[in-house]
């Protein structure tokens, strides 16, 4: 979908900052283009460990503050459209799915995507995003075969391309690169740029090449 | 967060006593410890607003400090408690983080939910 061009994305993700990693130089390519994007985040990411570096969060405060760096993040990419959804970090597994899928079908009803990303069930390590993954899969799903939008995923659990195969979407985003960093560096309670995962195992080169590349799997549909 | 004083949090522990209030209480090894490391066993707890009166509670160690609250029927306690919001007036917000600065354990008290 690199040459493609698409109009509406919706994006799904459970917390802040899943966008900045593995899509935000997808993104920030695809508005380029001209595509609306609405981004739905399921929760405010408000379990989240990190509290800064030196720590100037906590507990309490930290949803407010992951509120802020995400609507930074979203500005730094050019996404039009932040949808809170207001569920709970860590719990999404734990709702009725009736309730999880139910907004994420309004959603796709008002906005009629021809591009959905989110994490592949199953493939995404964090219970959240699998949870996240399952009900966008599910309310895709309902929609009859011929108008289901594409369904972008992203995987990075042991062993994912073992069992997916290798992705079928691999994007170098290297023009987007500043919007990119400009998405990570907005999350500035969950890491510092400069220790990312991947820095210290990589050279400076694959470090580069890793950052430029965004890969997704197209979901399959059970036949 | 400010490293905590064991007084000052003491006399905050003491304005809580006898009262009915909210409870946070958690730790985490964190979401993505097993996927680093496989050799690492991953959990985690929290529980939120869960309801508790204590009538005795105190804070001990050297630092990190462990936190005992004696309710009705049994126990709260917290292990490896470093940091508080020393500007909270009604609520105790207590944490404890790692040397990276992460949250491992947490403990909260309020007299309104969290």
């Amino acid at each position: 979908m690199g040459g493609r061009l698409v109009n509406n994305i919706l994006v799904v993700l459970p917390h802040p900052d899943d966008e900045a990693f593995g899509a935000s130089g997808t993104l920030a390519m695809h508005i380029r283009r001209g595509a609306r994007v609405t981004y739905a985040c399921l929760t405010l990411g408000e379990m989240g460990r990190n509290m800064g570096f030196p720590p100037f969060a906590n507990r309490v405060t930290l949803p407010q503050i992951r509120k802020a760096e995400l609507e930074e993040s979203c500005r730094a990419i050019g996404i039009q459209d932040l949808r809170l959804l207001g569920f709970h970090d860590k719990t999404l597994e734990f709702e009725d799915p009736d309730v999880v899928d139910g907004r994420i079908g309004q959603l796709m009803e008002e906005i009629r995507p021809d591009l959905v990303i989110t994490f592949y069930p199953g493939y995404a390590v964090h219970p959240d995003h699998d949870a996240c993954g399952a009900a966008v899969v599910r309310a895709v799903g309902r929609l009859p075969e011929a108008e289901r939008p594409a369904v972008h995923c992203m995987a990075f659990a042991r062993g994912c391309e073992q069992a997916l195969g290798k992705p079928d979407v691999v994007n170098d985003i290297r023009p987007y690169l500043e919007q990119k960093i400009a998405a990570l560096q907005a999350h500035r309670s969950q890491f510092r740029f400069g220790s990312l995962p991947g820095r210290g195992r990589m050279s400076e080169s694959e470090f580069a090449d890793w950052l430029g590349t965004e890969r997704f799997w197209t979901y399959r549909w059970p036949t | 967060m400010r490293p905590i004083d064991p007084g000052d949090v003491q006399a905050r522990i003491d304005r809580l006593k006898d009262r009915d209030l909210h409870l946070h209480l958690e730790m985490t090894t964190g979401a993505y410890t097993a996927h680093y490391d496989q050799t690492k066993h991953q959990a985690s707890v929290f529980v939120t607003n869960a309801r508790v009166r204590f009538s005795r509670g105190s804070v001990a160690g050297q630092g990190p400090f462990r936190v005992g609250l004696k309710t009705e029927n049994g126990w709260v306690y917290a292990e490896g408690l470093t940091h508080y919001a020393d500007e909270e007036t009604e609520r105790l917000i207590m944490a404890g983080h790692d040397q990276d600065g992460k949250l491992v354990v947490a403990l909260q008290l309020s007299p309104s939910p969290f």
